[in-house]
């Protein structure tokens, strides 16, 4: 139907997270339209990112040379470690501007029915960081969903032996949300996490 | 399309574009059902976390060729006991796994949706070692394929019994053996469980027989499904 380099960039496009045939077709005929100049800016960055882009060998955020740039930063106080998921959570938690710490990223959550256990994670290089780092704090920081509280829960019991302090994030409602409206989980734990009000 | 309310555990999730999941859920009376759960994952989504695996809710959906569309979620129950205990939560995730490849896409299967939310129930009050293999052996005799346990599944000899084989699908005597070998209290305990001493086996403490046990009923499912059970193999509690 299609010439074959189209089909086939059809093809590659469709293998995208989130990307369905329709929406591959409609992407690759904008390509097609495009200026050649703004086609090859893409194809550039593509490039760049798969040769230039690595993982920091101390956290495992995505970094372009040796350390991150989280890892670089000497402001940053590294006796405190916030674990997350992804790369992408780093991102979300540094728009809180509330977090002065250094990461880890697990690259994933535990999930027995996938088959992702603690060796598909980067859990022995957590072990091994604490061992050597001045590290007085571990923050959990792994999704409020199953497979992250299970992560968490593995975490937190792996960790207690070696004296380190740990915190789990709290778990609460959205701000701007309505009380009505929120699962009975959500609240229930909102609930528990309530503290003092100063006046 | 048609609209259709039922009663559900969900089994797993699974991302589906910026905002949305895949649910798949266990039903009372629609058997599995794969329904799309939208905007879930956005902080403010109506569905919250009620559309969480574990979760034991009341659906509505719309009926959709491939996929359905829920449009509501009451939780019923949230198991929250079960989600926050390690040991606990790593036991559930075997009964989604195998609830998951026992139940079937349009068959209605009320009698293991029941078994399922029997079992977390159990679970939710306390973490009972045995759960996972009496669920497991209760749900092979559901579907007809108990190992034979009274006596030689290959002689008919009375015993004493030694082993225990999966393609077989029983116990063995000494002079048939293969597989592996089980305790006297193995058996004891196998025969006792599928035998309506359901509820004092659940009091059984947990140790190496408790283990031997889950193991035997572990590799029976496995054998039945003709597949690994994920969640044992790799289980985060152990
Ligand atoms: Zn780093
Ligand atoms: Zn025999």
């Amino acid at each position: 139907m299609y010439t074959a380099p189209l089909q086939a960039l059809i093809d590659e496009l469709g293998r995208l997270p989130g990307v369905g045939p329709k929406s591959a077709q409609r992407m690759a005929f904008h390509l097609l339209k495009v200026a050649p100049e703004d086609a090859l800016r893409l194809t550039e960055a593509i490039t760049a990112v798969k040769e230039r882009t690595t993982l920091c060998p101390v956290c495992f955020n995505v970094a372009e040379g040796d350390l991150c740039d989280m890892c670089a930063d000497t402001r940053r106080d590294p006796s405190l470690v916030c674990v997350v998921e992804d790369p992408r959570d780093i991102v979300a938690v540094e728009k809180t501007q509330e977090f002065r710490g250094c990461y880890h990223v697990l690259h994933g959550a535990l999930n027995p029915i996938e088959g992702i256990g603690p060796d598909q994670l980067r859990v022995r290089e957590l072990l091994t960081r604490l061992d050597g780092d001045a590290i007085t704090e571990v923050i959990l920081c792994t999704n409020p969903n199953l497979e992250g509280e299970a992560t968490a829960m593995y975490l937190a019991r792996l960790l207690r032996p070696l004296g380190v302090r740990i915190t789990r994030i709290a778990s609460g409602l959205p701000v701007g949300g309505d009380l009505e409206y929120a699962d009975e989980l959500t609240l229930g734990r909102a609930l528990e996490g309530r503290r003092d009000v100063e006046a | 399309m048609t609209l259709y309310r039922d009663e559900g555990v969900v089994l797993r999730t699974m991302r589906l574009g910026e905002a949305d999941r895949i649910v798949t859920v266990v039903t009372r009376g629609h058997g599995k059902v794969r329904a799309v759960a939208k905007g879930v994952r956005k902080t403010k989504s109506k569905f919250g976390g009620r559309l969480e695996p574990l979760s034991h809710v009341a659906l509505q959906c719309w009926a959709g060729r491939e996929l359905d569309i829920v449009t509501e979620a009451v939780v019923l129950d949230a198991f929250r006991s079960v989600r926050e205990d390690l040991s606990r939560v790593t036991k559930a995730y075997t009964l989604l796994e195998v609830v998951d490849q026992v139940a079937q896409e349009g068959h209605r299967n009320p009698r293991l949706y029941e078994m399922l939310v029997g079992a977390l129930k159990v679970l939710d009050d306390q973490d009972v070692p045995l759960l996972v293999a009496s669920f497991l052996l209760k749900m092979l005799a559901a579907e007809g394929s108990a190992p034979f346990l009274e006596a030689c599944v290959s002689c008919g000899s009375a015993g004493p019994l030694v082993a225990f084989d999966q393609v077989e699908g029983g116990a063995l005597c000494a002079s048939c053996r293969r597989g592996r070998s089980v305790s006297p209290e193995g058996l004891a305990l196998l025969r006792r469980i599928l035998g309506g001493g359901l509820s004092s086996a659940l009091l059984e403490p947990a140790g190496p027989l408790a283990d031997e046990v889950t193991e035997l009923a572990a590799e029976a499912m496995e054998a039945h499904l003709d597949r690994r059970l994920r969640s044992v193999r790799s289980n985060p509690a152990g």
